[in-house]
């Protein structure tokens, strides 16, 4: 990695209460990489996402961001979208009784300086992201159809979409695969490798092994909340990383005996 | 490029469906049907022009606080608190008139502190962590209490505003018959639709109401807009508090207690989602009509008045049910079973 890293978490932990879900976690995420997170329920990735994208702040640690010391306290959403950052989350990306266009500019909006929304233009850009970005080609769908009648291959669509035409560097995808057909989750994984394409990073959490194998340039396990590997994808074939992973859960075993 | 293609089914548009998807529609044929109806029992009263009048005389304060209403249930949330604010503005207004011959200050205090009031809830609802529909009943009790004390208890007359520049303005009749408060509440209406169809905020209150917890990750201050949406809410309270009390010119500190119910009815009979996400502005105008034609179209029709809540009562049922089926036909387990049995 030659540029400074998007982002970079230094001994970050997080705790709910007395529930530690995050212990001196220490994170890269390089420029143009694809970085897959995986990890049982409960290991910590969702707190680590909330973390790292301003959702929540963490207990203790620092967050640098294109080598810049974030300030915790005002970390927010709206600041990791200034800087670029961008999550798509597995059902909670969109409103479900409201029409595209709004999902696609929610938080966003083009508005003039009274902060009225300028409908139309918002709804020509809508359309060509549908068009051209995510290629929406299907009857039935425009820009005020409501998100509640779209698949979830289609929701994914949308909120990646969203993501690219903010110009995102690191998109966080939070199991977009799950609950979807074979047909929709090879669609979804060719958008992962489009993010590459693109030049962009992205952090793939999924709980299925082998498309993370398929698609990632690093892999990172989470294991109660600790890193337990971080290694390149090409270090490991899909079998030793299977093999690891079920070490990692005999020993939970053990170690709760 | 990844092509999510769908397959494709070409739909045929069913021109009575488009129809009802026209915001307010759905509303404002129930209250055609009404009138018509009425225009039939009672004709010496519906044929005349007197009788809207009259309505348009005493729809405005109701249907004023409705459409803040419609914003905090498009939030997903409630204020059960606005008969107080209306009866606390109305007492400043008319204790400044009567005792300091105030009149715009009046106004702008009686504003003021419905305002106010509605920042207070706001407060206690997002940073108290109390559900705002137990919040504000709290807060009704607790402002109309304090209205109570304040003011001793005594109405207040102040006939004395007839005939001035404020009254005109407010309540006058243009051309000795139009109300012209009318005219207010539908300008108002225009600006609440703007708000909520086309501006960030209304936009932001959309996504609240839809899910708060979409509304966090797409980075929404969830807090600030709630209590923004409950200041709005009070200044519009106030205002139809002032409204009532320049046309009725008195104030009690039961003003505005009728219109609990009423105002609450209106604005789901409108088509306002019971669930949050989506709100009908031109629906609650609608709506507040209808409320009052029953009101007076049961009395005029020789029926006893007695029967009024009932007859709003089933209008109330078949307009939610109504909003519901037009929405998604699928939410009303009844059609759901018939159409599905069709299909069999």
């Amino acid at each position: 990695m030659t540029s400074t890293p998007i982002v970079q978490l230094e001994n970050v932990s997080k705790h709910y209460g007395k529930v530690v879900s995050l212990r001196n976690v220490t994170l890269e995420i390089g420029s143009n990489e694809i970085v897959g997170l995986i990890g049982d329920n409960g290991a910590g990735k969702s707190t680590l996402i909330k973390v790292l994208t301003g959702v929540e702040p963490p207990t203790s640690g620092t967050i640098h961001v294109r080598g810049q010391k974030i300030d915790a306290s005002s970390y927010t959403v709206k600041e990791a979208h200034k800087l670029k950052i961008e999550t798509v989350y597995q059902d909670s990306s969109l409103g479900e009784k409201q029409p595209l266009w709004r999902n696609f500019f929610v938080g966003r909006p083009i508005t003039n300086w009274l902060g009225f929304i300028d409908v139309k233009a918002e709804k020509r850009i809508a359309d060509q992201i549908m068009r051209s970005t995510i290629g929406f080609r299907g009857v039935g769908i425009d820009v005020d159809t409501p998100v509640s009648r779209l698949s979830g291959g289609e929701r994914q669509g949308v909120a990646i979409g969203r993501a690219m035409h903010f110009d995102s560097d690191l998109i966080v995808l939070d199991e977009p695969t799950v609950a979807l057909a074979l047909k929709e989750v090879n669609k979804v994984l060719d958008f992962i490798r489009s993010i590459k394409a693109g030049g962009r990073s992205c952090i793939y959490i999924e709980h299925n092994i082998h498309h993370v194998h398929e698609v990632c340039d690093r892999l990172v396990v989470l294991d109660r909340g600790e890193i337990a590997l971080d290694a390149p994808t090409a270090s490991m074939t899909y079998n030793e990383l299977t093999d690891f992973l079920m070490s990692l859960h005999k020993q939970r075993i053990v170690g709760a005996a | 490029m990844a092509a999510i293609g769908r397959e494709v089914t070409p739909t045929r548009r069913n021109p009575v469906a488009e129809f009802f998807k026209i915001e307010g529609t759905a509303t404002a044929l129930v209250f055609v049907i009404l009138i018509v109806l009425f225009m039939i029992t009672a004709p010496r009263a519906f044929m005349g022009y007197r009788v809207y009048m009259s309505f348009m005389a005493s729809v405005p304060p109701p249907l004023i606080v409705a459409l803040g209403l419609t914003l905090v249930a498009t939030a997903g949330e409630m204020d059960l608190s606005f008969p107080s604010v209306i009866a606390f503005s109305s007492y400043v207004f008319s204790v400044l008139f009567q005792q300091y011959d105030m009149t715009w200050l009046a106004l702008v205090a009686a504003l003021a502190t419905g305002t106010l009031m509605g920042f207070v809830n706001g407060v206690v609802v997002t940073k108290l962590g109390i559900p705002s529909m137990i919040a504000t009943l709290a807060m009704m009790f607790l402002w109309g209490g304090l209205v109570t004390v304040v003011s001793n208890g005594i109405s207040i007359a102040i006939p004395d505003i007839q005939g001035s520049l404020i009254h005109t303005i407010m309540v006058g009749r243009i051309g000795g018959v139009f109300p012209v408060q009318m005219l207010w509440a539908i300008g108002i209406a225009v600006v609440i639709w703007m708000i909520l169809n086309r501006h960030r905020f209304g936009e932001n209150i959309l996504f609240i109401g839809d899910s708060a917890k979409v509304a966090k990750v797409v980075g929404i201050a969830i807090d600030r807009e709630k209590i923004k949406l409950f200041t709005l809410m009070g200044f519009l309270s106030a205002l139809a508090g002032a409204f009532l009390t320049v046309e009725t010119t008195t104030y009690f500190n039961s003003q505005g207690t009728g219109y609990l119910l009423t105002v609450i009815a209106a604005v789901f009979i409108g088509g306002t989602s019971i669930f949050g996400g989506s709100g009908k502005v031109a629906g609650t105008v609608f709506a507040a009509l209808i409320v009052a034609v029953i009101e007076a179209g049961l009395v005029a029709s020789g029926i006893q008045g007695f029967w009024t809540r009932f007859f709003i009562g089933l209008v109330f049922i078949i307009s939610v049910v109504m909003n519901t089926a037009i929405e998604d036909p699928d939410k009303v387990p009844l059609i759901k079973s018939m159409r599905s049995r069709m299909r069999s």
